[in-house]
This record gives C-alpha cells, structure tokens and sequence, in this order.
C-alpha cells in the first residue's frame, strides 16, 4: 500500500487547490444578495427613477376638476436600489478573492 | 318726489356696490386639494412633488377681473417628494431651509391682459412678487381664472350655502440659484430650474 502510506508532506506534488468555507459563504451571499435584489426591484415593476416609499397618486376634485396627488405609503424600488444591491452584492463576492495565495512551491 | 328719487337712486347704489364689490376668496381649502406641484430635472428622471400646505385670499369680482389681488401662501415644511430621505434633504438648511423661512409666497395687486376664454373663464398675467428662502424676486405668472358661481356649498355637499368658487391654474419657472438655493452647485444632477405649476380653489361663502 505505497499510495497510502505517503503522507502529503511527503509527496512531490504541490497540495490540491482548496477554498475556504468562508470565502464559499460569501460568494454566495453576494450572488443571492444581487439575484434577490434584481428579483425584488423586477417584482415591484422596474421602475427606472428613484426609489419610492411614498407613492403619488393622481386624483380630481369634481366639481373644480383640479387634479390632485395624495401619498400612498408604499415601497417602489428605483435604479438607486437595484445599482446599490449590485454593488453591494459584487463587494461581497469581490472580497473573497482578497488575500488568497497560490499552493507554496517548494524551495529550490 | 326728489326724496324718493333720492332713496330709489341711493337703494340702487347700495344694491349695485354690493353685487359689484369684490369677494374675499379663502384659499384654505377645506377638501386639501390645494398644492403646488414643483419639477425638477435630475440624473435618473424628473423630481416631482407636492407643497400642500396652502393659504391666502385674493379679492375677486367678475365683472373686473383686472382689479383682482390677492396673496397666496405655501407652508415651507409641507413640500413632499416620494422619498422621504429627499423630501428631508429638500427641507433641510441646505435647500428650502423650511425651519428659518417657513413660507413660500406669491402677492400680486392685479392683473394684465385679462381676455375672457369662456363663460365665467378669463385668461391673465399675474405680475407680483415671489418670496422664497427669505428671498423676494418679481415674477410673471400667467394665469386662468374659472369663476364657478354657486359651487362652494355644493362641493361641500351644503349647496343650500350657496357661494362661489374661484380657481386659479398657472405655471412658472424659477431659477433655484436666484434664490439662494446651492446656487451653481450640483447642476449636473439636479437642474437649477425649477418649474411650478399649481390650480387653487378659492371659495367664498354667501354673505
């Protein structure tokens, strides 16, 4: 049984590539913080300005006609909410790769 | 005979001084449907919001248009954008700065280039004064005025009160700069012009 016996100091091979949980964690916050963010902005109606909590709507007054808004107080995500998500998600993912070394080479 | 000559005459003063006279119309709308819309343009699309705290009288009379006056006034803290964060930033000493100049105001004493555009309709320029952040500029705003005799009671679902209406639409423009708001700052992400446009109703009881 040589291949068992051979501990991986022992073997002229560099070690197999391996990551982290941690870094394997955070990649996949970052992807599921950008695919939620995408899904929540698409879900409230893609709405292309700014973010929204307090939301006009249009009415009439009968008798003068005039047009009028009132407030409703709802969420309405805006291209600030999915741009920041994004970025927000590419930093998290982004981080993983900070501080990663390449498997040691064995001294000349 | 000259004393009841004197009396019809002095009783049909009386009657025409009084159909003739000016009627104080209240802009405190009890329905709140008063509001000045103000836009500006920015980065992503237009802001668009409210000021909805509105006030004032203006002295009108339907068979002399021209001589209407009043002064209309918006409560600075009642500006609304659909965000509150902006809404905040809107409000805040930076911009409006609503804690230190609290009203925003429009006074004018009459009107120029009265035309009438329809039944109890005129079409006119209101020159006065516009105050904002504590800051007065001369504006020309033109205006139409739609006399709605009768409608206050009505609109109020008391028609047996009777009393007029009086709506004022306009739209004007204003440079944001001019009245010390982050005068030639940030313009290439909010427009230093800033148009408002507004329709008001005015009503006044019956006497």
């Amino acid at each position: 049984m040589p291949l068992l016996a051979q501990t991986p100091a022992e073997s002229p091979l560099p070690p197999a590539k391996t990551i982290a949980a941690w870094r394997i964690l955070l990649r996949g916050a970052g992807v599921f913080l950008m695919l939620f963010v995408f899904c929540v902005w698409a879900a409230k109606g893609y709405h292309q300005g700014w973010t929204q909590n307090q939301v006009p709507v249009k009415q009439i007054d009968p008798i003068t006609e005039i047009e009028f808004v009132t407030y409703e107080q709802r969420f309405v995500p805006g291209l600030d909410y999915l741009v920041g998500g994004l970025i927000a998600g590419t930093v998290l993912f982004a981080a993983t790769f900070l501080g990663r070394r390449g498997p040691k080479r064995p001294p000349l | 005979m000259n004393s009841i000559l004197r009396t019809i005459a002095f009783a049909g003063f009386t009657i025409v001084s009084a159909v003739a006279a000016p009627k104080a119309y209240d802009f405190k709308d009890p329905k709140g449907v008063n509001a000045i819309q103000f836009t500006l343009d920015s980065l992503l699309e237009p802001i668009v919001g409210t000021a909805g705290a509105v006030e004032g009288e203006v002295m009108f009379d339907a068979t002399d248009v021209a001589a209407t006056k009043g002064k209309i006034e918006v409560d600075a803290a009642s500006l609304k954008v659909p965000n509150t964060k902006m809404t905040e930033h809107l409000v805040g000493a930076d911009w409006i700065d609503a804690a230190t100049h609290q009203d925003i105001s429009f006074e004018f004493a009459k009107l120029d280039s009265v035309k009438a555009i329809g039944d109890g309709k005129w079409s006119a320029v209101a020159s006065g004064k516009f105050t904002l952040k504590g800051v007065s500029k001369d504006v020309v705003v033109p205006v139409t005025l739609s006399h709605l005799e009768g409608a206050f009671g009505k609109r109020i679902n008391k028609p047996e009160l009777g009393g007029d209406l009086l709506v004022v639409r306009g739209e004007f423009t204003i440079q944001r700069g001019d009245f010390g708001i982050q005068p030639g700052k940030n313009e290439d992400k909010v427009a230093p012009a800033i148009q408002l446009t507004f329709a008001l109703v005015g009503g006044a009881p019956k006497a």
